[in-house]
């Protein structure tokens, strides 16, 4: 399956080109979207994604979906990267070495169970 | 414009069934309502009907016209779709429909058929009410969500997972008596905070069951309950609906729902009341910390300030304020495409004093519902009256 907007996203932050849609009010947030979603403006531009973030909050997940099995226990976490936050799997520790305000990096890894690409937050 | 009463409220037994199909659940429940209400089927109307996860559990689309003719009815019906606040949003545009005067009776309801699927699939299928492309991808399950949520909020407010223990004792202890319930079974603080973990620092006894069920309301208007001598002591005065970005990361505070403050804001206004009024609440508290994260958000609670309101006693059967005095949620059961019609006929039965806890609320007037779909992306909120 193709989805646009998203996989040349996910493309770039491979590539460590990341980005992220800015508004002209400086409302960061994620494509493919043709409104801002905290105040309406169309006028939305790529702006470089920061290299790092902290971790905002986690889980540590023990039962997942079919498509997570071989991942188990895995720490699914938000972190903040600044105007837009970031949702991904945690790799580069145990789950459950994972904490709050931890830095970590966007990259492109590949889910265990179904080969598919993921967002991955790399501990720094 | 029209008050809406409740006429008739059916529930099916909550827990698992999972040989029972959708249609026979609703079949049920809304039968149990028509015959409470007494109302002809040929009166009703409209069938306002919610339900999730059905084209995935049972691949069955367009359910709405196959629950009608389940009821026995030959009307219009749509099925309404907000996640876990489904019914509430098929109960909320029911009371629209009759007070604009389009129609005089109203059957709404809903319906989930779930443990006929195995728990994996069902941790799949719930977890499509978030964001496909950005949360589910990334390995984030409906327990996980809550997670997510929890920790920010112990982060920001403090408490602790005992504080939130108390909620899941309190709830299995007020399911104790009531005959629709999924659990009829006392748990203690420390069962609680030593069951095995789903997603950290969600437990399994933090957690509501997986429940198939079915809910229906018959709601009537002022004038067709006069006219046909009905007894129906429950109107619905108040109602409201709030919404909120779909992924937890694209909100400003993954501790607060702001949805429910807008839900609540508007259905508080539309009765013209205030929290101050409410004498019992049933909430959303699919998890321990969607109680408290209701209880804040409808006003009874400063936020960051009701995560100990259990332990200190203040929404037990025998507290201020009691909070989901059906077992909510986390001990009646959470068939979702039915739960915010199974709220409805919980706080009727408690209001009109035929409830096994409504001697906990003798006195009590006032009573709100809260529905949420997701991650709170979805809220509805109804405020219900007595006459005393």
């Amino acid at each position: 399956m193709t989805d646009a907007g998203y996989d040349e996203w996910l493309d770039a932050i491979d590539d460590g080109e990341g980005y992220y849609l800015e508004c002209s009010e400086g409302h960061g947030s994620l494509p493919p979207r043709r409104v801002c979603p905290h105040c309406g403006s169309t006028a939305l531009d790529r702006a470089s994604l920061p290299a790092t973030g902290t971790v905002e909050t986690f889980t540590i997940c023990y039962v997942g979906g079919p498509d997570f099995e071989a991942e188990e226990p895995y720490a699914t976490a938000i972190a903040d990267f600044g105007d837009v936050r970031l949702t991904g799997v945690v790799r580069g520790t145990d789950p459950e070495d994972v904490t709050v305000g931890m830095p970590v990096e966007a990259r492109v890894g590949t889910n265990r169970t179904t080969g598919d690409d993921l967002l991955v937050l790399r501990i720094r | 414009m029209t008050g809406v009463r409740v006429a008739g409220v059916g529930l099916t037994q909550f827990g698992r069934h999972p040989e029972r199909t959708g249609r026979d659940l609703f079949g049920d429940a809304a039968l149990a309502a028509r015959e409470e209400s007494g109302i002809p089927p040929e009166e009703i109307e409209a069938l306002n009907y919610g339900n999730f996860m059905g084209t995935l559990a049972e691949r069955q689309g367009h359910q709405a016209p196959l629950m009608a003719e389940m009821a026995g009815l030959q009307c219009p019906a749509t099925r309404y779709e907000d996640a876990c606040a489904s019914a509430g949003v098929a109960i909320r545009e029911a009371v629209r429909t009759v007070r604009s005067g389009e129609a005089d009776v109203v059957l709404a309801g809903g319906c989930e058929r779930m443990t006929n699927l195995s728990t994996a699939d069902v941790t799949e299928a719930l977890a499509t009410a978030a964001d496909e492309l950005y949360e589910i991808r990334a390995g984030m399950t409906f327990p996980g969500a809550y997670a997510l949520m929890e920790r920010a909020y112990f982060e920001q407010f403090g408490g602790d997972r005992e504080d939130l223990a108390h909620v899941a004792v309190k709830n299995h202890d007020n399911a104790l008596p009531n005959e629709y319930a999924q659990f009829h079974r006392a748990i203690t603080v420390d069962e609680v905070l030593d069951a095995p973990m789903v997603s950290d620092p969600i437990g399994l006894l933090d957690a509501c069951p997986v429940t198939d069920g079915a809910s229906a309301i018959v709601l009537v208007s002022d004038e067709y309950a006069e006219a046909n001598d009905l007894d129906a002591p429950v109107s619905i005065t108040g109602s409201g609906q709030g919404g909120d970005n779909l992924a937890l990361h694209d909100r400003e505070n993954l501790a607060v729902t702001p949805a429910t403050e807008r839900a609540a804001a508007e259905a508080y206004d539309d009765a013209g009341r205030t929290a101050d009024d409410v004498d019992l609440v049933e909430v959303h508290d699919c998890f321990t910390i969607a109680e408290v994260l209701a209880i804040e958000g409808l006003g009874f609670y400063d936020t960051g300030e009701g995560i100990a309101a259990a332990r200190r006693g203040e929404t037990t059967a025998t507290g201020e304020r009691p909070v989901n005095l059906s077992g909510g949620l986390k001990a009646k059961g959470h068939p979702v495409g039915a739960t915010g019609g199974s709220q409805i006929a919980e706080m009727t039965r408690l209001l009109r004093g035929d409830h096994p806890n409504s001697d906990h609320v003798e006195d009590a007037t006032v009573g709100v519902t809260h529905n949420a779909g997701g991650t709170v992306a979805s809220a509805v909120v109804h405020v219900l009256e007595v006459d005393r």
